[in-house]
């Protein structure tokens, strides 16, 4: 690089930066300065400048039309109900909107480019450490202000002091516990959803609870609980729902392979998964009904349903808890009681 | 007009002030009160740099404003609020449905409010143009070396600038609470359950009880309009006032040296090229708006835990996290000591913040390695830096992997593959790509300044193929004109860092480790050009060039000659030559003068 | 490059004049293929049949067709399974989309043009029905999209927008799957395919979607065909990726053009 010259260079005699590993040519090349002048065609032809100067007002003139263009569409496109007028309305003005935007810019850098003056300048930087005397004035300063207030040699003051702006602060942080509900335990809520034994099985969303019967091979019903249809969303129709959500399949009884314990949740080929994801709590709705997998389309997880909804792909760690589910003397299909392990996504506490 | 200073000016020329008589006395009232002549003297003919790639910085600036207008507007007519109510504005699909106040009030913006869905379209396409700016502008900053002192805190500082708009982006999209955000939501909520010891509780805060409750909207406007904005606007004028102190770096190039800056004055030039590009960058944002559809919230309709559609993608500024989620492979929990530990939600959350972090401290990383401390202005060519910016490529391919990651399901519906067999490609890309991709550019890096070494020594192929006496064919250099030689000749070398014994006659292992990651950063240079060695590169080329010349006219002086000899008539081929095809000569004065276009590398 | 100043190469050797000549090539090149697939496509469009076919030319069709995968009593091969129970809606649906006749295995029967006409489908479709009953057509009513719209939205996010997409553009299942795209689908094969579950998409009876749910649903996704978007070309309604990579390449790559043209020097 060539040798650097720092115009205040005298004032700044304490600083001497190191250069480190950077290489340090005896020889330089040496910097040509700037290349003459190369005049625009604006600058060389009087009727080529008064072109472009007419192009730029031009342009200007056409912005202003366009603005009122934006407004005329404004009034001449209502709101009607349909969605093509929305679409009119809102493609008309925004047009004439951009281009009302675009001449002013397309006219300004017009201006710049072409009419002003494109004459290059010098202008030497300061070095951005202040000088030496700016320095030790600042110095000054506060070796003042330490003398005057002792804050240097009062370990006491100055210790206590941090010590009780840190504290104050801590009030403050304290109050944002507010943000959560008083009285409620959320490992407890994590663990339990609405399924209760006895509680028949519901079509999502209506609400209409469904027979044995009614599932045939290869469908796929959407379920809740028959009670959460009830709910109002202040009383927590969905959260409730976010824990409880199901999905109901029947499989050809040989297909599926159970654990023995589980051997009595299914019925007669019937099986319940609860909907939420192990992975991240997105509903795994994609049923595909030959090879049995379920689909999370969030991140891909996939679950064999024949084979206790473990994970065969995926981020996912868990399999998908699963409903033990039975038949009341009606024939609708009921839950035998809650899911045995908290549903959706890990968290800490959980074991 | 004051008469207690006596200016020394003597009558104006024209009688009124500059602007006219209001305009003076408008500017004398204000400035009586503030003192900002001091401010116009200084910076009102401030000198900018000129590169298109300086530039990019604005494309941030201005869609920024942009969102900032758009999204004043949109605050007088949205309800950041999730109490239950039901739709019927025009709709038909939506009529009926029981819906948060949010989402109603963002489906009346769109369908019963003129100009409404035009501005909620401004400004959702604005934010995109907001974080991409950023990104290229900090892309352009890291692959010219532009974070060096005295700039590495301005390039924190538009880190965080970075973060908080990604940030601003999330919080904004999720406010409508429609299914596409409230997954995302879902997912955000499932990552944090996902963090030992803290995970369930900063849940249970965040959304103020079980998910997803109802405060989870109104907290994000908070955030999106007041605490997210302030900050972000403060952090804004700290990076500018930044840049005003520090000025802006520039390329090498004639008469640019690292002790000045060239270019034009701020006003009228500057000002004027800014403010177009303001108007520019609305303009086409608006234009985009008025065409293309963003965030069709009426087809998503409102959140709910059972619902999902296919093809769930957060905006593309998030979706480095979604991906690096998605390539997780699976099992990666264990439970231990009667708890759970999820290391597929925390090995991609730890990856992703060191990844950031890295980027973050960058500069400090590059000052520690090469020890310089003195100030840097000139920006590198990113050939010139080859380390460097194989390590950025690195970067970039590393981030672009797990972008790419986050619409592999589509990637695999419109290329006809797999969801498997992309997933499983850009694992394999994820640990490999970056690797690659390092020694592949730096190679090129090396090469392209090898490239730039042989232009200045040798000159550029000028296409001119020319037979010698002997027989042999030759392509013709032309030396490079010497304003643009100088670009390519400018540039910093640096040597490896040589570790000497302290007094105790150990090598402490810090300076060893300095050593070492030194030698990897500067191993394959250049070394640098002496003026000598160009002078004397200059005279070799014109001589050879010259002899040709000579050697050119001989040749045809004696075809000349022969065809005189013989009777034939005379073919003019060297005056239809020189009229068509000047002899290098020619061409070489040509450029020396300042008419017409020199010569191109 | 050299560039020489003086005056630019007429006639034979003007720069211009290859541009103009491939120019013209590309467009006779182009011109010629137009012609010809539209003539191709003209002639692969077959007259309505003066007459309509039986179950016999039902019959007769599915023996040429349809009996080397499905065995000439239905009753299946290794190539292809056994149509019991599809009855004259599967077959609709499965020939009236292209899907069938199956031109190679892969992981789906994908979509390609239909080989038959709408006579020769029904009469395939009433020689199944008639050999392999199975799910019939609807009555008229369920098709005629005066349906339920919200509630038809709303049952189509729960039950089908998972694979499908909220605004029917489709999506990617398991192994080189996907669920279609819906925006060309007719309000018949709608119904076809939630009754008949082709493939891997889930059966969907009466008792889980009633026939009122099916016409709101049909109604529905017809009113979305019917209607699109009020904001501008919806990029296929792929959701953020596509407005990602739009803004990246058309709002990014036109801003930084504009930089370039913003800094470059005027003539």
């Amino acid at each position: 690089m060539a040798h650097d010259v720092d115009p205040l260079e005298h004032e700044r005699a304490s600083w001497k930066p190191s250069s480190g590993l950077a290489v340090e040519v005896s020889d330089p090349a040496v910097n040509p300065g700037l290349p003459p002048h190369r005049e625009r065609i604006t600058d060389k032809d009087p009727a080529a400048m008064q072109r472009a100067v007419r192009t730029v007002y031009t342009l200007f003139y056409l912005s202003v039309a366009a603005s009122i263009w934006a407004v005329v569409a404004y009034m001449v496109f209502p709101l009607d109900g349909t969605l093509a007028a929305v679409h009119n309305n809102s493609m008309f003005v925004g047009l004439g909107i951009a281009f009302a935007l675009l001449a002013i810019g397309i006219g300004a850098i017009h201006w710049s480019k072409a009419v002003m003056s494109d004459k290059e300048y010098i202008e030497p930087r300061h070095a951005t450490r202040g000088r030496d005397s700016t320095r030790e004035g600042a110095i000054a300063v506060f070796e003042a202000a330490n003398e005057e207030s002792g804050f240097g040699r009062r370990a006491m003051i100055r210790n206590s002091l941090i010590a009780a702006v840190v504290a104050s602060v801590i009030p403050g942080i304290t109050l944002f516990r507010g943000l959560a509900p008083e009285g409620e335990d959320p490992v407890e809520l994590l663990e339990h959803t609405m399924w209760k034994k006895g509680m028949r099985l519901a079509l999502d969303p209506t609400g209409r609870p469904i027979k044995a019967s009614e599932v045939t091979l290869g469908s796929a019903f959407h379920v809740i609980p028959e009670e959460l249809a009830k709910l109002s969303h202040h009383e927590g129709y969905l959260e409730e729902k976010a824990k409880a959500i199901v999905l109901l399949m029947r499989l050809p009884q040989e297909d599926l392979i159970e654990a023995e314990d589980r051997k009595s949740w299914s019925y007669d080929g019937i099986v319940a998964y609860s909907k939420v994801c192990t992975h991240v709590g997105c509903p795994v709705a994609l049923y595909e009904q030959l090879t049995h997998h379920l689909l999370c389309p969030c991140h891909q997880s996939q679950f064999d349903v024949a084979d206790g909804a473990k994970v065969i792909f995926g981020p996912a760690a868990r399999p998908l808890p699963q409903l033990p589910i039975t038949v009341d003397d009606e024939g609708y299909l009921v839950a035998q009681s809650d899911f045995t392990e908290p549903v959706g996504p890990s968290f800490w506490e959980r074991h | 007009m004051s008469t207690a200073t006596a200016t020394s000016a003597p009558e104006q020329k024209k009688d009124a002030p500059l602007g006219g008589r209001f305009v003076g006395a408008a500017a004398n009232y204000i400035d009586e009160r503030t003192s900002i002549s001091g401010l116009v003297k200084e910076l009102g003919r401030k000198i900018f740099p000129d590169h298109w790639s300086f530039m990019l910085g604005e494309i941030a600036l201005w869609s920024f404003v942009v969102v900032l207008l758009s999204g004043t507007f949109l605050t007088f007519f949205f309800q950041a609020s999730m109490v239950e109510t039901h739709y019927d504005g025009s709709y038909p699909l939506m009529r009926g449905v029981a819906m948060s106040a949010a989402l109603d009030s963002t489906l009346n913006i769109s369908f019963d409010l003129r100009g409404g869905l035009l501005v909620r379209q401004i400004h959702h396409w604005a934010a995109l143009v907001f974080v991409a700016g950023i990104g290229v502008h900090m892309l352009r900053v890291f692959f010219t070396g532009a974070f060096r002192k005295p700039r590495e805190l301005n390039w924190v500082i538009g880190f965080v600038l970075f973060v908080l708009a990604m940030g601003e982006g999330f919080t904004g999209y999720s406010l409508p609470d429609d299914l596409l955000s409230g997954n995302g939501l879902r997912i955000i909520d499932g990552m944090i359950k996902g963090i030992p010891l803290i995970g369930t509780w900063t849940s249970f805060l965040l959304f103020g009880g079980e998910f997803p409750g109802d405060a989870i909207v109104g907290r994000l406007y908070t955030l999106h309009i007041l605490l997210l904005p302030a900050i972000l606007v403060a952090l804004l004028a700290l990076h500018l006032v930044l840049m005003i102190i520090n000025k802006h770096t520039q390329f090498a190039g004639p008469a640019r040296t690292n002790s000045n800056v060239v270019g034009y004055p701020m006003l009228p030039v500057y000002a004027s090229k800014m403010g177009g590009f303001f108007f520019l960058t609305f303009g086409v944002i608006v234009l985009i708006a008025s065409l293309f559809t963003i965030n069709p919230i009426w087809n998503y309709g409102p959140y709910d835990p059972s619902p999902v559609s296919a093809g769930t993608q957060p905006d593309w500024y998030i979706g480095f996290a979604d991906g690096a989620l998605r390539l997780v492979p699976p099992g990666w929990e264990f439970v231990w000591l009667d708890r759970t530990w999820s290391f597929n939600i925390i090995v991609p959350l730890v990856v992703l913040v060191l990844f950031i972090l890295l980027v973050a401290i960058y500069p400090f990383i590059e000052a520690w390695i090469t020890g310089d401390k003195r100030e840097h202005h000139i920006a590198q060519r990113p050939r010139n830096a080859a380390t460097r910016t194989a390590i950025g490529v690195a970067g970039v391919i590393f981030y672009a992997t797990l972008w790419a990651a986050a619409s592999s399901d589509l990637i695999a519906t419109h290329f006809m593959l797999s969801m498997e067999g992309v997933i499983h490609f850009l694992q394999f890309t994820l640990i490999l790509g970056p690797i690659i991709g390092y020694f592949v550019a730096k190679r090129i890096a090396i090469a392209l300044q090898k490239k730039d070494r042989e232009v200045v020594l040798h000159g550029y192929e000028s296409g001119r193929i020319v037979r010698l006496p002997g027989g042999e064919y030759i392509e013709v250099h032309q030396p490079v004109d010497q304003y643009d030689r100088w670009k390519l000749i400018d540039a910093e070398t640096y040597e490896p860092y040589v570790p000497r014994p302290n007094a105790k006659g150990n090598i402490p292992w810090h300076r060893n480790l300095r050593a070492a990651i030194s030698r990897w950063f500067f191993e394959d240079r250049l070394t640098p050009l002496t003026q000598a060695e160009i002078a004397a590169a200059d005279a070799h080329q014109h001589h050879s060039l010259d002899h040709m010349d000579e050697e050119e006219a001989a040749e045809i002086a004696g075809a000349d000659q022969r065809a005189a000899e013989d009777g034939r008539p005379v073919n003019a081929v060297g005056e239809k030559a020189s009229a068509e095809w000047p002899s290098p000569k020619a061409l070489n004065e040509a450029n020396e003068t300042d008419e017409g276009d020199a010569p191109r590398a | 490059m050299a560039r020489f100043k003086k005056h630019r190469q007429s006639g034979r050797r003007s720069p211009l004049a290859a541009a103009a000549l491939i120019g013209i090539g590309l467009l006779i090149t182009g011109g010629v293929y137009a012609g010809a697939s539209a003539a191709v496509a003209a002639t692969s469009e077959t007259e309505p049949a003066a007459s309509t076919l039986t179950v016999e030319d039902g019959q007769k069709l599915f023996q040429a067709n349809c009996a080397t995968c499905h065995g000439l009593d239905l009753q299946g091969t290794d190539a292809g399974p056994s149509l019991y129970g599809v009855g004259e809606l599967a077959v609709h649906f499965q020939v009236s989309t292209g899907r069938m006749p199956l031109q190679a295995q892969a992981p789906q029967a994908p979509q390609k043009p239909v080989q038959f006409t709408d006579e020769q489908i029904e009469a395939l479709a009433s020689y199944v029905q008639a050999v392999a009953p199975g799910p019939a057509y609807p009555a008229s009513e369920v098709l005629d999209g005066e349906g339920d719209l919200a509630a038809g939205a709303e049952l189509f996010r729960i039950n089908c927008a998972m694979c499908h997409n909220v605004a029917g553009a489709g999506g990617a299942l398991t192994e080189g799957k996907y669920a279609p795209n819906l925006h060309h689908t007719t309000a018949l094969n709608m119904y076809a395919a939630m009754v008949t579950g082709p493939q891997n998409m889930p059966v969907f009876n009466d008792m889980n979607l009633t026939l009122e749910d099916k016409r709101d649903i049909i109604s529905a996704l017809l009113w979305m065909q019917e209607n699109p978007s009020p904001g501008g070309y919806a990029l296929g309604s792929l959701g953020p990726v596509a407005e990602g990579l739009f803004i990246w390449i058309f709002g990014i790559g036109t801003l930084i053009a504009v930089t370039v043209w913003i800094t470059a020097k005027s003539n």
